[in-house]
């Protein structure tokens, strides 16, 4: 997986000039998120692409920094980044045996328990992509109604 | 500079940047700025297709490297520009493209007459700006013309809607601007220029590749001082063709899908390239993996984008290529090299160049392309300025029209547009008054925009057409009767129009040459009457185009004539 964080004129029709160009150049957005800095004047994207080789992410970075609207572009090192995804899923109960166990495992990934119904309960989680996928798995069996998360956001450590 | 609408502001921030004309037709949503155009000492040259609007400003840009200037109502009039600001941005052209919107209140109402112009144009723009307001327009025009003629060149797009034209505003025409996510100029890193010199002298058979971006920038002298000091061949692509004087005894001409026999061979061999304001398209270069392979590249560009794009590069040297030129001219000058001339690839290159200007075959009979363009190239004078349109005519013109005077020849090349040379030669002509300007046409592409005959005579803008006619679409007949078989079909023209009829219809000139000595004397009176001119050349429809690199296949693999 390669991160890039990509700092943009914060205008109209800017995010679609850069998906666009990922489109135009082959490549899938696995993730995306966007949001002001702390400097209203900018927006920051995150975007998180899968399956493509070094070289192929090279010249995308050097396609984003030509167009004129983008104003820095990093490529994010995973081990020196805190990068976390906002997920909340909606779950299938069948008893009180399974709202005890989806609990359990919200807890084990420091989620939070919303929307507590005798059928369904809601869980709010903050952590990886990968934690945010691996929880998915574990809860897949108690049967996933819905899951709506939101692309990651990331930023590299303060010296790294 | 105080209170005035924005279509005044519009027509002062064109004067500013020093516009003397613009190619355009008028429409319901850019009338307010028309009225104002009236007004200006801005010369107005109507069109009769939009299109040909955008590729007049390509071709204006082209010559004089300032950015041509194209006006276009909303909906339909911005979309017609499409194409031509598409074929300036594939071959990195100058251009600021003016379009009439509808009112600010009145866009994403499906509007009479509206069109997501600024949507539909991104992928095909450097740049694309919406004044909302018209206290915007000064500052949106002259970033515009810094975006469209610094760096890589390219079109711009300035769409304005009707009421940012007619509201007025306190206006202030600002000299200084900031544009923070855009940096054109890069000084080249002289290391790497040490660098690559020490490769070229070290490797045992250099080539110079010379694109596009070597006309851009204009460094002829400089290109020749490199060849001529460490004596490397010099190829060129086909965008690049006329980058080094191709009667130069260094000179093999353009490389790739018809390129010349010398130049494909001679790259195949070579063991390392230094490729100057290239994109190694796949035109060029055959096949992107056989083209690298046992091939050390060093390459020269504005455009970082490019470096390693297409083609894996042991050095690479970002910025102007004139300025990096320069820079190795003044290396090799400090320590000259030894002498090259008795090297075993010098010799080579010799001979090798020698024996297909001699040997390559060429169908017999007088009226065969090789020897009406040959005939065409002794009756122009060396400054004339070439455009070609797209298909047959414009390959033969690559392998046997030679360029003599360095940016003298300009084709769509990227794009490959159906259509483009007549208009820019019009374009062309109104940069350079002075100089004869040539279409180099088939009969295909020019009925595309043939209309432009209506401005070329009426605004008195002379430019001869040579229309190398078959009447067939003949590239793609080529295609039919080499890949499918003879079975053709859509590439018939039934012998319709009548090119001499349809010129004089316009009020031009219409000429029949039915030989070489009827070509010469044609083009002879075309130049010295002045006025437009169309030349008609009946050919045989069979006649292919030859040397010849079907697409996806190696260089090496060059189809000859038999």
């Amino acid at each position: 997986m390669a991160i890039l964080s990509i700092k943009v004129e914060n205008r109209p029709g800017i995010l679609w000039k850069v998906t666009h160009l990922f489109r135009s150049r082959n490549f899938n957005i696995e993730s995306i998120s966007v949001g002001p800095t702390e400097d209203p004047e900018f927006s920051r994207m995150t975007i998180s692409v899968r399956g493509q080789d070094g070289r192929q992410v090279a010249q995308m970075i050097k396609q984003l920094n030509k167009l004129i609207d983008t104003v820095e572009v990093s490529l994010l090192d995973e081990h020196k980044t805190v990068y976390r995804e906002l997920a909340i899923f909606k779950i299938r109960l069948r008893g009180a045996q399974d709202s005890m166990e989806v609990n359990k495992l919200a807890g084990a990934y420091g989620g939070k328990v919303h929307d507590v119904r005798r059928d369904s309960i809601m869980v709010e989680l903050t952590a990886t992509p990968d934690q945010v996928s691996a929880f998915e798995e574990l809860a897949r069996p108690f049967g996933i109604m819905e899951v709506a998360r939101t692309g990651m956001a990331a930023l590299q450590r303060a010296g790294a | 500079m105080g209170q005035m609408i924005g279509a005044t502001a519009l027509m002062r921030s064109l004067a500013k940047e020093g516009v003397g004309q613009v190619f355009g037709l008028p429409g319901g949503a850019n009338l307010p700025m028309y009225d104002e155009l009236s007004k200006s000492d801005i010369r107005h040259i109507l069109v009769r297709h939009e299109q040909s609007a955008a590729h007049m400003a390509d071709g204006f840009g082209r010559v004089s490297r300032k950015p041509g200037v194209c006006f276009a109502t909303s909906g339909p009039g911005a979309t017609n520009l499409l194409t031509g600001i598409a074929t300036a941005h594939a071959d990195s052209a100058p251009m600021v493209a003016v379009t009439g919107q509808v009112p600010v209140g009145m866009i994403g109402r499906d509007a009479f007459q509206e069109s997501d112009i600024i949507g539909m144009a991104n992928p095909v723009v450097k740049y694309a700006f919406q004044p909302r307001a018209p206290s915007e327009v000064p500052e949106s025009v002259k970033k515009a013309f810094f975006i469209a003629e610094t760096g890589r060149p390219g079109p711009v797009l300035v769409d304005v809607p009707k009421d940012v034209q007619t509201d007025s505003a306190e206006m202030e025409f600002p000299d200084e601007f900031r544009i923070r996510g855009y940096h054109p100029w890069t000084d080249p890193d002289v290391p790497s220029i040490e660098r690559a010199i020490e490769m070229l002298l070290s490797s045992e058979r250099p080539i110079i590749l010379a694109g596009g971006g070597t006309i851009i920038s204009s460094a002829f002298a400089e290109l020749q001082a490199v060849a001529e000091t460490l004596l490397i061949p010099v190829a060129t692509t086909f965008k690049g063709k006329g980058a080094f004087p191709e009667n130069h005894a260094l000179s093999l001409g353009p490389i790739g899908m018809h390129g010349h026999a010398e130049a494909n061979r001679l790259m195949t061999e070579a063991d390392c390239v230094l490729a100057i304001g290239t994109r190694f398209s796949d035109r060029s270069v055959g096949t992107f993996e056989e083209f690298e392979k046992n091939l050390k590249i060093i390459h020269m560009d504005v455009d970082p984008a490019e470096i390693g794009k297409n083609q894996r590069t042991s050095v690479a040297i970002v910025g102007d290529v004139r300025t990096s030129l320069r820079i190795m001219v003044k290396l090799l000058r400090r320590s000259p090299p030894a002498s090259r001339e008795d090297t075993p690839w010098a010799r080579h290159a010799k001979e090798t160049r020698e024996y297909w200007q001699e040997n390559l075959k060429v169908p017999s009979g007088e009226m065969v392309a090789s020897r009406i363009l040959k005939r065409l190239r002794e009756a122009l004078p060396p400054e004339a300025i070439v455009t070609t349109e797209v298909g047959q005519h414009q390959m033969w013109a690559s392998l046997f029209y030679d360029v003599i005077e360095p940016g003298t020849f300009f084709s769509s090349t990227g794009l490959g547009t159906m259509g483009w040379g007549f208009p820019a030669a019009i374009g062309a002509k109104v940069a350079r008054p002075g100089v004869p300007v040539l279409d180099i046409a088939g009969d295909g592409s020019f009925n595309m925009t043939e209309n432009s005959l209506a401005t070329s005579v009426t605004e008195g803008i002379p430019v001869i057409v040579f229309l190398i006619n078959n009447y067939m679409l003949g590239m793609v007949a080529q295609w039919q009767r080499t890949f499918y078989e003879r079975r053709m079909i859509g590439v018939d023209q039934k012998e319709c129009p009548d090119y001499v009829r349809l010129a004089q219809a316009y009020g031009a000139e219409g000429v029949r040459a039915e030989s070489l000595d009827e070509i010469g004397s044609a083009v002879r009176a075309a130049i010295s009457c002045e006025a437009p001119t169309v030349i008609d050349i009946p050919i045989d429809p069979e006649e292919n185009v030859l040397p010849f690199v079907a697409p996806g296949t190696p260089l090496r693999d060059m189809i000859l004539p038999s």
